[in-house]
């Protein structure tokens, strides 16, 4: 007592703490839950307080809590608080609990996005790794969709205890969000061949995972596995390895034979330790099968000293059996000793084999022995597991085992007599199958079914025991179906009236009052026959006493059933005391023969030609209408919604005519038959041997080849039905070993093939389970990334702030840019130094890829193959270097000359520093028809003058959009820059061509909404800007005016004048010259390089709409043409990118996709490039 | 794919990774599978055939025994078995080593730090680390960050938790702490 006192006070001093709290759950056994109940309040208390180390406290016992059985989910955010402690001690603590009972039905978990991103990029790699433990744990589609390139880039993190956890988890990733599956696999390939082991079994452990659901797209990677395996020395890699190779070598049987022999090394290499070649052998034998033979026989040696080993032995035997059954046969007795085993798990191993092991032979056999073990078994499971492996066992393959049909019956009937099965309804199945697909057996069955059914056990035990009562089911209706089989009809009638009956379940007395009419039908006929009026009274007068029993049950389907029945018997009781023979209409109403259908029958039902299933039968109502209905539907429920006109009501003789076009129907179609009571009356109707129904088909098939299978049975279809026609039944030969045939069948029995529709295809892919996770992880990962799969990037633009990082190589891609004619071999070779460079320099690598790019036609595998290389980076990196490629195209009236802009080497120098500018290809028109209104001098022909590209280099944005105006004596070449955000400098070049002397020009030019001319301040919008300088004859100069522009998406044209003095020796005159501003799109581009991870993860990033134009007809060279487009990259002016990639799709067309924040921009630009290249 | 781990004993505690369970779910599946297992033989083999209850016949029951302890692991068809077996076995030995010389106690009493361990042999449902020393070198190196924040502070707490444990000579009334020396049988080793 007093030791409580003081162990009371003290915590009251001090909070319990998890050592605590175990204890005091101990000490208190008996009122646990109340104890429980009082420490979740003190926790609640804690929780409340300020002090995080407290609340930590706390969330440590609650996690204890959780995992005795307490739900913890109500202090989630808590939970969230103390994840979101600096210290590691309590983070692990918030972690630990929150990966206990977070799943993904808690709402708060999207609050730990960003501490999770947070702690992800934490400097202690213990931050980070107790985040992604955690994150395995509760991560959600929409974690794995944030987060998943923050793990990506942990990918490649410096410790490797980070990398090993982030490559694990990004399969977690993968699951919830199967689009990171191909980003990010390129990098997880990479990890296959890292230093660290532990990373490398992470990523085989990973990539052995995804192969495993899907290996075909993982074919590619078997040569490295395979160096991998005959490399590694960690056994856990080597299991993974093998394991995947398993799975691999059905899909490629090469890859099986090279297996052989790096597998039996390693099995002989182990041979000392027996577990670990027994880990190996295991998942080996489906790999290379018959290479591993050898390894199979000591397999089934191996079990006998050590029990997991038997185990596995068994185990393995049941993979090699899918293969090679012929060698686990062999062992037959050895597996038939592991069934006496007193482990459970190795029975059913056993069992498992088993079940592969039999043959016609041998069945017998076996099942006898698994008879004597289903009566020896103690457990239920197991006992149950017997049972159903026999029915597997002798109906396996459509009973093909099975020589003799009456020893399966009794079987079956033992098999009744056990207790407390719940298998009841499978035995039941099985009797049914075979007594209606069976025809020989059926007088046998009949027999023992009415055996059973007059047995009182089973209808005795059925209240307690309600399994096995289910055979009563099939027993009452074979009995009933197949009456005309039965010895002492009327005994077994009375069975199934017997009062008793009503203790079964509703189902089974509903299928017991259909019957008791067959039979009575039947007994009916034979009485009639037999000229014995009196004893059919009798049996008539036994329904009308016993009926009613029935028709006050409470199951309406046996209500319902019993009552209509009774009415018929009384009617028939009046007609039979009128002396009316009645049997032949009585056992009219049972008349014909149900056949099997196969489950999949209904589905693959071809669709009748010109039937389309997706068409309105009727005109849908239009909208206006449903939406008047709308409101009324609400207040007058009554009413119902015309969703269809409803039909005009047919008369009489429209009814009669459709019913006789459906009979017409379903006579004609074979599928329709099965569910028709009667169909041989039916058929007699039909005349035409085209209307033979498969319904009909009864080969007289000997035994030995019952063993076929459903779709073997389709492509035969035909010939069965020209046998039916010829009406000989012709034996088939035998499709199974030799090794059979010597059995006689006991007896001439054939076997009823399922029904299916004729035209089923022979197709098993509904077999496929449409909510398999797995699937959607099913994806081609050797397919180049399109830019729409970058992962989703949180990111505020740091791309613009990016540097470029090596001055010093960037000349050298640029000199190979130039001479892009240079033997490919030597670009590669190059290539690849630059790659080798890029990885000691890692920002360095993707800017090297340039040189690819100067080479025409081989671009696009080269592509391919560089970018799963190196992934998406240096996908990136393509269309990021691309622009370093712009050659300047300067054209002239009727002449285009190619020329690489001299000046990039200089530009790309200095976009090191600043983000730097490309330019467009200039555009110079002429328009002569203005030159021609002018018509004072003949237009020159001059050339335009070259862009300046010593302005460029003097000016670190410039666009140079060109237009132009050209003026008799002058030509105005006009550049936009781009200073500023929103600023454009045109620089107009102006010669005279002229022998005047110009002075006081001024330029004008009509403002847009858009676009402004920056004036003097001051000056009104109508004014001009005058050019400082003044043009002497033959001379040319350059003035610059600023525009301000609003939007950049849309190309602009601006009218301008520009009016000037010319004086020459006849005078002066005041001329004025109009002329137009053309500002495309894409003059506004300007080039930003960027990291090519900045880049990649701005492509990522979903908020770029992407576009593309194709255009063909392109007669020139993909070299001129490369030059011809210039490729923009990024657009720094306002906050949006533009992203272009072309690739030259077949000989003469070219494709050009852009990416871009602005999709008007995007279409803009595209547009003006299609306009290009439609030039070309 | 998933390896959800169990230790079973008379405290369970459960790290499941994948089933979206209740705790209901949880306590009977633990229930369960305890049942399962200690009504085994001790020479019979370490796997169980998965019922319904662990997800399926594709899952299986792995444990090993240990005097008074049952590791049981769950794991799918993709995981080894004798794999899981030295896995559990590393996972033994590495209490022992961070507990030097464990005993059942510190695994009731510390089920933070065994969670810890686990933590770093199996995330996710996945095997993540099979090497001990490295297992061991990074829990030693988590223990001393922890220390090393705590710093002065947690000396008072610590100290009134041994007073605490002085004055409570009962606890360890209904454990026989004689049989808990855990034997490290000699499979063949994995590594």
């Amino acid at each position: 007592m007093a030791l409580k006192m003081v162990k009371g006070s003290i915590d009251r001093m001090f909070d319990k703490n998890l050592q605590d709290l175990v204890r005091g759950i101990r000490n208190h056994k008996e009122d646990e839950a109340k104890y429980i109940s009082q420490c979740i309040d003190e926790i609640k208390q804690e929780l409340k307080q300020d002090n995080i180390a407290v609340k930590a406290n706390a969330v440590c016992k609650l996690t204890y809590l959780q995992m005795l059985g307490y739900d913890i989910s109500w202090a989630a955010f808590n939970i969230i608080e103390v994840m979101s402690a600096s210290k590691f001690t309590f983070k692990r603590i918030g972690y630990l609990a929150a990966s206990q009972c977070f799943h993904e039905g808690t709402d708060v978990i999207m609050l730990t996005t960003n501490q999770i991103r947070k702690d992800l990029s934490s400097p202690s790699q213990y931050d980070t790794g107790v985040a992604l433990t955690g994150l395995s744990c509760f991560v959600t589609p929409d974690l794995a969709r944030d987060l998943a390139n923050d793990i990506m880039t942990l990918m490649s993190h410096t410790k490797p205890y980070i990398r090993k956890k982030a490559v694990l988890i990004m399969y977690k990733v993968f699951l919830k969000y199967p689009e990171s599956l191909r980003p990010a696999f390129p990098r997880l390939k990479e990890k296959l061949e890292d230093p660290d082991p532990g990373v490398q079994s992470a990523a085989v452990n990973v990539i052995c995972e995804l192969a495993r659901r899907n290996p075909k797209n993982y074919l590619s990677l078997a040569p490295l596995f395979f160096k991998l395996m005959t490399s590694s020395t960690n056994n856990w890699v080597l299991i993974k390895i093998i394991k995947l190779f398993g799975a691999l070598t059905p899909l490629e049987p090469r890859l099986g034979k090279k297996l052989i022999e790096p597998l039996t090394n390693l099995i002989h290499s182990h041979l000392g330790s027996l577990g670990a070649r027994m880990r190996l052998v295991l998942p080996a034998p489906r790999s290379s099968g018959s290479g591993c033979r050898p390894g199979l026989a000591l397999c089934v040696q191996a079990p006998k000293p050590v029990r997991a080993l038997k185990y596995l032995g068994l185990l393995a035997m049941s993979k090699i059996l899918r293969t090679h059954p012929k060698s686990v046969q062999a062992h037959k007795d050895l597996v038939l000793q592991c069934l006496d085993d007193k482990d459970e798990s190795i029975r059913l191993r056993a069992l498992d084999l088993l079940y592969g092991m039999v043959s016609k032979k041998n069945l017998v056999e076996i099942v006898k022995k698994l008879m004597s073990h289903v009566d020896k078994a103690e457990g239920t499971t197991y006992r149950d597991e017997l049972l159903t492996k026999i029915i597997d066992i002798c109906s396996q393959c459509n009973y093909q085992h099975i020589t003799n049909f009456q020893w399966y019956i009794s079987v079956l009937v033992e098999l009744t007599r056990l207790e407390g099965t719940r298998h009841g309804h499978l035995i039941a199945a099985q009797m049914l199958d075979v007594a209606i697909r069976v025809k020989a057996i059926r007088k046998f069955a009949v027999s023992q079914m009415s055996a059973l059914l007059d047995s009182a056990h089973l209808v005795a035990s059925s209240t307690q025991r309600n399994g096995i009562c289910e055979v009563l089911y099939a027993a009452a209706w074979i009995c009933g179906e197949f009456s005309e089989h039965l010895q002492e009809p009327h005994q077994t009638l009375e069975a199934m009236l017997r009062p008793k009956v009503t203790t079964l379940p509703g189902h089974i007395q509903a299928v017991y009052v259909q019957n008791v009419v067959k039979l009575y039908a039947s007994i009916l006929q034979q009485k009639e026959q037999a000229a014995e009026p009196e004893a059919a009274q009798d049996v008539t007068q036994l329904m009308v006493d016993r009926l009613p029993q029935f028709v006050q049950s409470a199951d309406l389907e046996v209500q319902e059933r019993a009552s209509c029945i009774l009415q018929l018997v009384k009617h028939i009781q009046k007609l039979q005391a009128k002396d009316v023979p009645v049997a032949e209409e009585v056992s009219a109403l049972f008349a014909g023969e149900l056949n099997p259908v196969a489950p999949k029958a209904q589905k693959k039902v071809p669709v009748p030609e010109g039937l389309d299933l997706d068409a309105w039968i009727n005109e849908p109502p239009s909208d206006s209408e449903s939406e008047d209905e709308k409101p009324k539907a609400i207040f007058h429920e009554e009413e119902p919604r015309p969703a269809k006109p409803r039909q005009p009501e047919a008369d009489e003789e429209e009814l009669a005519r459709r019913r006789e076009a459906r009979k017409q129907e379903q006579a004609n179609n074979p599928f329709y038959i099965k569910s028709s009571p009667s169909p041989q009356k039916r058929y007699q109707d039909m005349p035409g041997v085209e209307h033979i129904p498969v319904v009909q088909i009864d080969l007289s098939v000997p035994l030995k080849v019952p063993g076929k299978y459903l779709l073997e049975k389709d492509r035969k279809k035909k010939k069965k039905k020209d046998k039916e026609k010829k009406g000989k039944p012709r034996r088939h030969s035998s499709l199974h070993t030799e090794s059979d045939e010597d059995i006689a069948p006991a007896q001439q029995v054939d076997i009823v093939t399922e029904e299916m529709p004729e035209n089923a295809l022979p197709s098993d892919e509904d077999d496929k389970d449409p909510n398999d996770p797995y699937r959607a992880l099913d994806i081609d990962l050797d397919k180049p990334l399109a830019d729409s799969e970058k992962l989703p990037v949180q990111k505020h633009r740091n791309t613009d702030t990016s540097k470029s990082p090596e001055k010093e190589d960037v000349p050298i891609v640029e000199k190979k840019v130039k001479k892009p004619k240079k033997k490919e071999k030597k670009h590669r070779e190059k290539e690849r130094e630059k790659r080798e460079k890029g990885k000691e320099q890692k920002e360095v690598r993707p800017r090297l890829f340039p040189a690819t790019w100067g080479l025409p036609l081989r671009l696009p595998c080269h592509v391919c193959s560089s970018a799963w290389l190196t992934g998406p980076a240096s996908q990136a990196t393509c269309l990021l270097s691309r622009p370093s490629l712009c050659h300047s195209l300067q054209g002239t009236t009727g002449r285009k000359s190619l020329t690489v802009n001299p000046d990039l080497v200089g530009l790309f120098q200095k976009s090191s520093k600043h983000r730097k500018k490309k330019h467009k290809k200039e555009k110079e028109e002429r328009s002569k028809d203005k030159k021609k209104s002018k018509k004072k001098k003949p237009p020159s022909d001059e050339a335009a003058e070259p862009v300046e590209n010593g302005a460029l280099d003097e000016d670190p944005l410039p666009v140079r959009g060109t237009s132009l105006a050209s003026h008799g004596p002058e030509t105005y070449d006009i550049q936009g820059s781009l200073q500023k955000d929103s600023q454009v400098t045109v620089s107009v070049v102006l010669e005279n061509q002229s022998s005047s002397f110009l002075k006081s020009m001024e330029l004008n030019v009509l403002d847009s909404l858009n676009t402004k001319l920056a004036r003097p301040e001051g000056s009104s919008v109508h004014d001009g800007v005058p050019v400082p300088f003044q043009l002497p004859p033959g001379i040319s100069n350059e003035a610059q005016f600023v525009f301000t522009i609003q939007s950049i998406v849309m190309a602009q044209k601006l009218k301008g004048t520009l009016s000037f003095i010319a004086k020459n020796d006849e005078g002066s005159t005041h001329e004025k010259l109009d002329f137009k501003l053309h500002f495309s799109c894409t003059s506004y581009l300007v080039t930003t390089p960027c990291y090519s991870d900045a880049f990649a993860k701005l492509l990522e990033s979903g908020d770029l709409s992407m576009s593309s134009i194709k255009v063909d007809g392109i007669s020139m060279s993909f070299q001129n043409l490369l030059a011809k487009i210039c490729f923009h990259h990024h657009f720094s002016g306002k906050r949006w990118g533009v992203a272009l990639n072309a690739c030259a799709v077949g000989e003469k067309s070219v494709s050009v996709d852009g990416k871009c924040s602005d999709s008007t921009l995007l279409s803009n630009v595209l547009e003006e490039m299609r306009a290009t290249l439609a030039k070309c | 794919f998933t390896l959800p781990v169990d230790r079973v004993g008379f405290f369970g505690s459960p790290s499941l990774s994948t089933f979206d369970i209740s705790e209901d779910t949880q306590q009977q599946i633990i229930r369960e599978t305890f049942h399962l297992v200690s009504k085994r033989d001790e020479n019979v083999c370490n796997f169980l055939e998965g019922g319904l209850l662990i997800g399926g016949s594709d899952n299986k029951l792995i444990y090993r025994h240990y005097a008074t302890l049952y590791f049981v692991f769950c794991v799918d068809s993709s995981e080894s078995e004798l794999g899981i077996l030295d896995l559990i076995q590393v996972f033994v030995e590495t209490l022992d080593k961070c507990f030097e010389n464990v005993c059942e106690l510190d695994l009731i009493f510390h089920v933070d730090k065994v969670h810890n361990i686990l933590a770093e042999m199996v995330m996710g449902g996945m095997v993540l680390e099979t090497n001990m020393n490295e297992i061991v070198t990074q829990i030693d190196a988590q223990n001393k960050l922890e220390k090393s924040e705590a710093g002065l502070a947690g000396a008072p707490a610590r100290a009134v938790s041994a007073v605490k444990n002085m004055n409570l000579p009962e606890i360890p009334r209904n454990i026989n702490i004689g049989d808990i020396s855990i034997k490290v049988p000699n499979l063949p080793s994995f590594k």
